[in-house]
């Protein structure tokens, strides 16, 4: 499957054997950095793609380590980790095409990297003197949700959009779009989630559900979420279900492409699973060793989404010393760009929430405006 | 006596609670193996079992709701809402079930549920972890609200808000809980639906709960260096109102001045003004006067201090009152 469409039949793509009851995930890339192939999903794109996925997880990484470091300086008032997930974001951030739409929950760093967000507007929300950071029209990506699952019926919302604009099902492929919709294991617990499946599934709407099983909603493992797999769900609201290897960007992207490209066409939902784990805490103000063990972490250790594809492209020749050497660079000036960037954020002026609240201003928070910029004023010199 | 903070007198209320009380459960995000987010509820399901101290799905209002089939088999659930901002997807269970079930079923059925949410800003948070969402509940008929402010109000108000056959919000002041007072295990607490004095006065009447009462305690120690004393009374109980000890309050100091984070726009301290005016207007000698949160979202964090009343907001309007 390329970018432009697929040759292939899409119903069976999502065939009955993501219906049923069996476990196995698709994957493309072993932990050992072996390409696989499976009968249903394929990867074909070149070495040169895989390099730059490289480029995006490592930078994705450098931006996790620099946040949280920021944050244990007491620059940014909370921080929430990607660690582990940066393949499960890469890969479905860059099969989006640029008139698609994401919608992310508050972890989604590395789909808002690929999204061309500068991540300092990340932090900026972090550090407290934003609680949005960018406009959702750039770069077709939606604010930071925190509330969980909100963005589940948003995203459907976006889709059935698409669809009475008449952008889904043209054959266009610099037209046809859909949307993705993140959320984690814990959301799927939630009404909104739930009735977005509903919504999406009668309407048919153009809308690929993206869910980061990371096992964990802060201390809650997935068994108090789940009895059955949580892609099987999706067959009960009547549309398909596939569990990914969250940790191979290339099943990732193989899969995501697969579903967006299903949803573009008009051919509705698709609920994908990607099956990964948060190596780090839920936060930076969360400590993971009052509830989980930590070989667990050691055996997903193995499974690292970053090093099976550095050894693939070192076994396969298809990058050197250079190569690496380069992206670690890269990431070197990244990390300053977030740390000198960072420091010199400038806090908001309180007086700014006053005309944020709505288009049409009334008089009553205009007057709250001025009665507040008067009392402002009033302690003006006594510091001096 | 023993040195506690507001969050363990919280826990030693809770356990003491599900001690006298085997049908007490506890429910809600991550209230077992972590012991809550602010470990209100640590060590709980360890020494009571996970049948009593429940791990939930991630869905507030499928802790509200099973909460009133809990109750309806004869349990008394206490249930976790994480923060103040994620109440309301259970807003519909708590306002059109929990609030009504004993109206409808006009008196049969009881809802001995507490909905304890640690509520307010002032912690440098994210989005929707520094609300104050009482006014919501108070309007509510069929619900009462109440808030502590103090270790030993903690300890003994959530043990007489699950004793109690009503529902019960029970706002916990998030930024004080780990502030530190004196118990005394065997001292005779005061009944949960009584507002107090806590600093006596005889200029200005300043009514204050929750988080908002040490402001109000340090704006009275700051007016007293000005020579103005204030009578700072801590609400406890938001509805239904203890007015007694308000109106005896404001018809000694004819001034009084409301404070709270929420929003001022129909907020606590508008309902507050309007009581004081219709039961006290000939012993005014000036307005009702509301310090609160202004009329637009909770801003982000860098800005917080500026959002919530402090001590300057406070003794600001003292002044205006004063010279009114
Ligand atoms: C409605 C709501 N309830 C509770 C919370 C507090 N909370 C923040 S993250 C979280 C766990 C989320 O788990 P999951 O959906 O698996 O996503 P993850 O954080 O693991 O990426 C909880 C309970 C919230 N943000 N919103």
């Amino acid at each position: 499957m390329s970018n432009s469409g697929a040759a292939v039949d899409l119903g069976e793509v999502f065939g009955p054997s993501h219906r049923g009851d069996e476990p196995d995930l698709v994957q493309l890339l072993t932990p050992e950095g072996e390409r696989v192939e499976h009968p249903e999903f394929t990867f074909d794109l070149d070495d040169e793609a895989i390099k730059g996925f490289y480029r995006d997880l490592v930078l994705t990484r450098r931006i996790d380590t620099e946040a949280t470091a920021l944050q244990r300086q007491g620059e940014l008032g909370i921080w929430a980790s990607l660690l582990g997930q940066e393949a499960a974001q890469i890969g479905s951030g860059r099969a989006l095409k640029p008139q698609d739409f994401a919608f992310p929950t508050y972890r989604e760093h590395g789909v808002a990297w690929a999204r061309g967000i500068d991540p300092l507007r990340l932090l900026a929300l972090f550090r407290g003197v934003d609680h949005g950071g960018w406009d959702p029209k750039e770069g077709n990506f939606g604010l930071y949700t925190i509330v969980i699952g909100a963005q589940s019926l948003h995203a459907t919302g976006y889709a059935m959009g698409l669809q009475r604009d008449g952008v889904i099902g043209t054959g266009d492929p610099e037209r046809d779009a859909a949307v993705i919709g993140y959320f984690g294991d814990g959301a799927t617990s939630q009404g909104d989630v739930n009735e977005a499946f509903v919504w999406a599934g009668v309407f048919n709407a153009p809308i690929v559900f993206f869910c980061q099983n990371n096992q964990w909603a802060i201390s809650v493992p997935i068994e108090k979420q789940s009895r059955a797999p949580l892609y099987q769900r999706a067959a009960g609201f009547g549309f398909p279900g596939v569990r990914v290897d969250g940790n191979d960007v290339l099943a990732v992207y193989a899969v995501t492409q697969a579903a967006l490209q299903r949803a573009r066409e008009g051919s509705g939902p698709t609920l994908i699973e990607a099956f990964t784990y948060r190596m780090g805490a839920h936060t930076t103000s969360d400590d993971p060793t009052r509830y989980r063990l930590s070989d667990e972490l050691e055996s997903w250790q193995k499974r690292d989404p970053i090093s099976r594809v550095k050894a693939y492209l070192v076994a396969q020749k298809a990058a050197d010393d250079d190569f690496f050497a380069g992206i670690e660079q890269e990431a070197d000036e990244l990390a300053e760009h977030l740390r000198s960037g960072c420091l010199a954020m400038p806090d908001p002026s309180p007086l700014d929430i006053f005309g944020q609240v709505f288009a049409e201003q009334t008089a009553e928070l205009q007057l709250q405006h001025d009665q507040y910029a008067d009392y402002l004023a009033s302690f003006e010199g006594e510091h001096a | 006596m023993t040195a506690i903070t507001i969050a363990k007198g919280l826990t030693m209320g809770l356990r003491a609670a599900m001690e006298a009380d085997p049908k007490v459960l506890i429910m809600g995000e991550d209230v077992g193996k972590l012991g809550g987010v602010f470990r209100v509820t640590d060590g709980l399901q360890k020494d009571f079992g996970e049948d009593r101290v429940i791990d939930t799905p991630l869905a507030e209002s499928g802790i509200l709701g099973t909460a009133v089939g809990l109750a309806m088999r004869g349990y008394r659930p206490v249930c976790e809402i994480q923060f103040d901002g994620f109440v309301f997807p259970a807003y519909d269970q708590i306002v059109s079930q929990v609030a009504k079930i004993h109206f409808r079923s006009r008196g049969r059925v009881p809802m001995p549920i507490v909905i304890r949410i640690p509520f307010g800003g002032g912690i440098g948070a994210v989005e929707h972890h520094s609300e104050s969402p009482e006014a919501y509940f108070a309007h509510t008929a069929g619900l009462k609200v109440v808030a502590c402010s103090n270790p030993v109000d903690a300890y003994w108000m959530i043990q007489q808000a699950i004793a109690s056959d009503d529902p019960i919000v029970f706002l916990e002041p998030k930024r004080r809980y780990w502030e530190k007072g004196e118990l005394d295990e065997d001292a005779e607490p005061d009944p949960l639906h009584v507002s107090r004095v806590v600093r006596p006065g005889t200029d200005v009447t300043v009514l204050a709960y929750g988080p908002m009462v040490k402001t109000a305690l340090q704006a009275s120690a700051a007016a007293e260096g000005e020579g103005k004393s204030l009578e700072v009374i801590d609400l406890r109980t938001l509805s239904p109102l203890d007015v007694d000890p308000i109106y005896e309050s404001v018809r000694r100091t004819g001034r009084a001045v409301v404070v709270h984070e929420a929003p001022v726009n129909l907020g606590l301290g508008s309902e507050i003004a309007a009581r004081v005016t219709e039961n006290c207007f000939y012993s005014l000698e000036a307005p009702v006067l509301r310090v609160g949160g202004f009329d637009t979202p909770y801003p982000p964090s860098r800005i917080e201090e500026e959002y919530l009343p402090d001590l300057d907001r406070v003794l600001d309007a003292v002044d205006r009152t004063l010279d009114y």
